[in-house]
């Protein structure tokens, strides 16, 4: 079998001499005046290029994806010899160089296009596959059903994803309680009340919070948040004495989440037309109780979007709770208790030395399917609820 | 029926105003509130993380006898390796008692406590520069040698003479010495550029780990995001922009690209781990699929920032190149993207710092490997990018996994070194926004 550079380098020269010859042959069979030809030499010599190109490659990856047989690397190079002799050969004064190397470019911007439609398939059939596969040593009963988490690697695992759901769902909601009321709040005072002075500093201080990674917050959660709750809150009054907890978690990607909820609700509050607060106002209402009885039922159907958004987000969340929530996979109404989520158990089933075989490492592939469906239906359903929202006002 | 003066005000107006201030400042105390988040978090993490950026050294002078070093006395290094740092340890020990001695200092620790004052890194290094210079045997050689992190951490106010009283691995006698080492000039803490350069260490010695590997696997990542996302991302946007029927296809890849942009970033590293590891068989922890991975993850982003900049350059533009002659394709290409470009190249800024700290991914394709030696850009034997690295969030993440305290300002140092890569590249996006944007 041939090394992969050795049929590229071919491409690559039969390409760069194609070109160099095809704008001098697209002269010459003009005799010599560029004018009678219908096109430029500069685009016979590109769509030369491409002509050699596009089909090597093309072959060039569907072998690979095909699982690259011995002959690949002949067939690319006999695709661009082939492709070389019938560019160089289709060359006269009527071929319509620029048209046929758009049709190339357009080629290559499609496929470009495609690739987003190749990422979802990706993500969707290596999550299925595997699934299967765990499913076919793992009843699925147990897997849904079971309040049980405690996988071995010895065997005899129990995989029950209701206690990592709970600590999932639980940590999410203490989030969304911080960060729906703050960062309503904000986006309200700053597009109803603030002056323009202060919006231009606190708007951008707030998305500051977006652009953090969120392995800053799982830092901020491990040596901060944590100690803090437990050593003024937890242990004083008697709920535990353990740093990572759903509280914690919870809190600090509350925080994570502000920037999220303020600038989706700041769109949503400034779509409503100006004509319903001024109606509003007219009638002898006050700022807030146009905001409250005019402004915010009108957003509501937004708002309701955007909370969803944001619990999506929390629900995928990875580092913060990785660092912050613990890894105890409980059933438990206590906040300051450590609890893990699916996110957290995802990552701690496929790091280090993994077994493809054991269904101990196959079930992060079923948590990353439930992850993936989960947050994928609420993100459907709150882009389809702003959307028809927006429809509303325009 | 008396009647009241406007003026004066009713106890209903009274409620409503009240209730009127009473929102208002629920507000602000939601900004308040928040701008006291982001005060808090990143005094916190940069008020543990600053002390990492210095590092305690002990300027000593080592005997380096030949009948220790080299016995055989043919300088050869391959035979001099036969010596392991822990022969070199003692010549250290012998270093520092000899220090103590000329700087007179008595203290009542024995020499074994005093060696272990240095770093355990102390001894590799005296050990590479001799290995590297053999001409230097039988003479002596000063060195500025690394502490351990017990020392270091009490000059940085980490470690008290209390905490050290507790402590297995340090005494109060350790830190009073050390305090009289720094009175007589022998031990200096000066800023630490190890610290950005030199690689991960192991568990026992946080005060010689390094962020170098680390700096250069993101370098690596990022460069192979730039070179496949923004062409792809452009592409797949000038497409979806200008050229796209509007039908169902294009429908399902408009709505295919939104949900994309909003899956959990870990799931794309269950994706690269299934497609990438074991599918197609790239090297676990490299760089390249570490790329790949965040090149799927940034594509959404880089395509609908794109998506919009191109929206923004108004039609007369495209309508002035066609009618003088140009094609569709000529009028993107020559006319519609140039103009679009910074806006373009700010999207794909933003998008990189996001790829740049993305963490959990790249946990799953088994970039929290140990890695000590810098990996190459290209091998023979790995590819491209093919070599073990790990990377900037990950290398933090790695380091709060530790046991010991050390650790912990070293991945807040780790996090303001993020911190600082990610601002320097927001700032390049506002100023390019702010020097190209034009408004039409």
């Amino acid at each position: 079998m041939l090394p992969l550079s050795v049929p590229l380098l071919t491409v690559a020269a039969l390409a760069t001499l194609g070109y160099l010859l095809a704008a001098r042959r697209a002269i010459a069979v003009s005799g010599g005046d560029s004018r009678t030809l219908a096109a430029l030499p500069a685009q016979y010599a590109l769509n030369a290029l491409l002509t050699i190109v596009i089909p090597a490659l093309a072959v060039l990856i569907g072998g690979a994806m095909a699982g690259g047989g011995a002959l690949t690397g002949w067939v690319v190079i006999g695709v661009a010899l082939l492709c070389f002799a019938g560019a160089l050969l289709q060359i006269t004064p009527d071929y319509r160089a620029r048209n046929h190397a758009e049709t190339w470019i357009k080629l290559i911007l499609m496929a470009a296009s495609v690739i987003a439609i190749l990422t979802t398939l990706g993500i969707v059939f290596s999550m299925i596959f595997e699934t299967r596969n765990f499913f076919s040593q793992y009843r699925w009963q147990d897997f849904f059903l079971s309040t049980e988490w405690s996988p071995n690697f010895r065997g005899n695992s129990a995989l029950g994803i209701l206690p990592l759901l709970w600590g999932t769902l639980y940590i999410s909601f203490i989030a969304l309680v911080f960060a729906v009321p703050i960062g309503m709040f904000a986006a309200i005072y700053l597009s109803e009340y603030a002056s323009p002075r202060m919006r231009a500093i606190a708007k951008p201080a707030i998305e500051l919070l977006a652009g953090i990674p969120t392995i800053v917050y799982g830092l901020f959660a491990l040596i901060t948040v944590g100690p803090f709750l437990r050593d003024y809150f937890a242990a004083p009054l008697g709920f535990g004495d353990s740093a990572s907890s759903v509280m914690t978690a919870g809190l600090v990607m509350g925080i994570m989440l502000i920037p999220f909820v303020s600038s989706l609700s700041d769109d949503i509050i400034n779509a409503v037309p100006q004509a319903m607060r001024d109606g509003s106002l007219g009638l002898g209402a006050t700022k807030s109780e146009t905001i409250r009885q005019v402004v915010l039922p009108a957003a509501l159907p937004g708002v309701v979007g955007a909370i969803l958004l944001a619990a999506s987000r929390a629900i995928g969340e990875t580092m913060i709770v990785v660092l912050g929530a613990g890894a105890a996979a409980r059933l438990s109404l206590n906040p300051f208790e450590a609890m893990t989520t699916v996110t957290v158990k995802i990552v701690s089933q496929l790091t280090g030395d993994t077994d493809f075989a054991s269904p101990e490492t196959l079930v992060a592939f079923a948590l990353g399917l439930t992850l993936f469906v989960i947050t994928l239906g609420l993100n459907v359903l709150a882009l389809y609820i702003v959307r028809k929202y927006r429809e509303q006002y325009e | 029926m008396s009647y009241k003066s406007l003026l004066t005000v009713d106890a209903r107006t009274k409620r409503r105003n009240a209730a009127e201030t009473r929102f208002k400042a629920y507000g602000l105390a939601a900004i308040v509130m928040a701008m006291l988040a982001l005060a808090v978090l990143l005094t916190s993490v940069i008020g543990t993380g600053a002390s990492s950026f210095k590092q305690t050294y002990a300027t000593i002078t080592v005997p380096l006898p030949e009948d220790k070093l080299d016995k055989s006395g043919v300088r050869d290094p391959d035979v001099m390796k036969k010596v392991t740092t822990i022969g070199y340890s003692s010549l250290l020990k012998n270093g520092m008692v000899a220090a103590l001695q000329t700087a007179g200092i008595s203290t009542d620790l024995n020499a074994k406590d005093i060696g272990g004052m240095l770093s355990k890194e102390a001894a590799a290094t005296v050990r590479g520069f001799v290995l590297a210079n053999p001409d230097v045997i039988g003479g002596d050689a000063t060195f500025e040698l690394l502490m351990n992190g017990r020392i270091d951490g009490y000059f940085k106010g980490r470690v008290t003479m209390e905490s050290a009283a507790l402590d297995g691995n340090t005494s109060p006698e350790e830190l009073a010495l050390a305090q009289a080492l720094a009175d007589a000039g022998i031990v200096r803490t000066k800023f630490n550029w190890a610290f950005l350069t030199a690689p991960d260490a192991s568990d026992q010695r946080p005060e010689a780990a390094g962020l170098g590997v680390a700096i250069l696997g993101s370098l690596y990542m990022m460069i192979v995001v730039l070179v496949l996302a923004l062409p792809i991302g452009v592409a797949a946007s000038i497409y979806l922009e200008e050229f796209a029927p509007k039908n169902r296809w294009t429908d399902v890849i408009e709505v295919n690209i939104s949900n994309l942009a909003a899956v959990p970033s870990i799931v794309y590293g269950i994706l690269g781990l299934a497609i990438f590891i074991n599918f197609m068989e790239f090297n676990q922890s490299s760089p390249l699929v570490g790329g790949l991975v965040l090149t799927l993850m940034t594509l959404p982003t880089i395509i609908i920032s794109t998506r919009a900049s191109l929206k923004s350059v108004p039609p007369s533009i495209r309508d002035a190149a066609l009618g003088v002659g140009a094609s569709k394709m000529q009028s993107v290409f020559h006319h519609v993207l140039p103009l679009a470009a910074p806006g373009i190249l700010t999207g794909t800024i933003l998008g990189l710092a996001q790829a740049l700290g993305e963490t959990a991914p790249l946990l799953l394709i088994g970039m929290v490997a140990f890695v000590r030696e810098y990996p190459a850009a290209y091998t023979p034997e790995a590819g491209l990018f093919g070599e073990a690295a790990t990377a900037l969030p990950v290398q933090v993440f790695n380091w709060t996994q530790r046991a010991d305290p050390g650790f912990v300002e070293r991945a807040s140092g780790a996090i303001i070194t993020l911190l600082i890569f990610l601002l320097i590249m927001n700032a390049i996006a506002i100023f390019l926004r702010r020097k190209f944007e034009r408004r039409w």
